[in-house]
């Protein structure tokens, strides 16, 4: 016997993430889904953004792991509410995940939560967690054929932010590939050059983030 | 040149939960029609998404053995990616992830097939 189901495989997950979404939308909350390669820089990039837009905007962090705590550590030293969730082997957060942090935060005393995924540049983009939208981080030591081999993620980050451009003398990396490379999937999306350790690039970033922020929770 | 294709552990995680959601899926509407076995499930999964076929299979083989499932086989049928202009209104197949009308240029275009990811049909005993 033959059975039509015609159902989506993810639905269970996107059920979830749009019940977050409706309780970040009630709270005015602007939430990120920011995504890379294990040690592209996400963490140093939030640490650097929470430390200089602490009196602009009331930023809380959730960090995802495999294992360990150490990201949430370094975010908690600026004294804003992180909570770490470990994933235990899964290769990326889900809609349950994110929803099980919500007792651990005050959304009413927060403007900005950014959900800092599990390093890795594949399956984070497949699942959604109820973000406004995704974000990621390419730092120019992965490569530039970055975009055309993982093409998915490119296609559903709205912004890039190229990282570790202080190193830029010491690889082969051309940043106008990545920018072709990525336009060509993404037209619209919006990049950054950046270096978490130098600050050069740093201020555009928080400028469009801050402002971005603002709009949304004036919406 | 030879290529050695080696399944990381680490991309399995990712059909893994896929696979998980879709025994879920199975599960109920086999329920829901009295089935005893599952022969076959036909799945349509888009260009555009991060799924590696053979990982699926596997994935579904291991965690299905000893249940109601085993032996069944996943037909997984590649649905291209194909994008609507909104300038021009023209439907086109697109070629190497480049989103830009093929007619007009514009790039202003929409996804309209090639990211699902959804079970279409499956045959229970
Ligand atoms: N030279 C240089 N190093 C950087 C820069 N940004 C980050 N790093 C270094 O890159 C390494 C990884 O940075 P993290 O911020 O921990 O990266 P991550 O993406 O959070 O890593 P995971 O959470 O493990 O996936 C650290 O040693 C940083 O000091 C940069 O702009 N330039
Ligand atoms: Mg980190
Ligand atoms: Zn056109």
């Amino acid at each position: 016997m033959k059975i039509s189901v015609i159902k989506n495989i993810l639905e269970a997950n996107d059920r979830i993430a749009q019940e977050n979404r409706t309780i970040f939308d009630e709270k005015g909350l602007m939430v990120i889904n920011l995504m890379s390669s294990p040690g592209a820089g996400k963490t140093c990039l939030l640490e650097k953004t929470v430390d200089a837009l602490k009196d602009d905007l009331r930023i809380g962090v959730i960090e995802g792991d495999v294992q360990s705590s150490q990201d949430a550590e370094r975010i908690a030293k600026s004294g804003i509410p992180v909570v770490q969730i470990n994933t235990g082997g899964a290769c990326h957060l889900d809609g349950n995940m994110i929803r099980d942090t919500f007792q651990e935060f005050n959304f009413d005393a927060l403007d900005l939560l950014v959900v800092e995924n599990v390093g890795n540049l594949v399956c984070p983009a497949e699942f959604k967690v109820g973000e406004d939208f995704k974000a990621m981080i390419l730092s120019v030591t992965e490569g530039d054929d970055k975009p055309a081999k993982y093409p998915l993620m490119f296609h559903e980050s709205k912004v890039l932010l190229i990282n570790k451009i202080d190193l830029l003398p010491y690889v082969d990396c051309s940043i106008e590939k990545i920018r072709e490379e990525a336009l060509k999937i993404n037209p619209h999306m919006i990049m950054f050059e950046i270096s978490c350790k130098t600050g050069e690039g740093l201020e555009a970033w928080y400028a469009w983030l801050k402002q971005e922020t603002k709009s949304r929770r004036s919406a | 040149m030879v290529i050695l294709f080696w399944k990381v552990r680490r991309l399995f995680m990712h059909e893994m939960s896929i696979a998980q959601n879709l025994i879920e899926i199975i599960k109920d509407e086999m329920i829901r029609h009295d089935a005893k076995a599952l022969k076959s499930a036909l799945l349509h999964v888009g260009q555009l998404t991060a799924i590696v076929p053979e990982s699926l299979s596997f994935c579904f083989e291991v965690m299905t053995s000893g249940t109601e499932m085993e032996g069944a086989e996943l037909i997984i049928e590649i649905i291209p990616l194909k994008a609507m202009c909104r300038e021009c209104e023209k439907t086109f197949e697109v070629q190497d992830y480049a989103f830009e009308c093929p007619y007009c240029g514009s790039s202003d275009i929409e996804t309209v097939a090639g990211q699902d990811l959804s079970i279409v049909e499956m045959e229970v005993n």
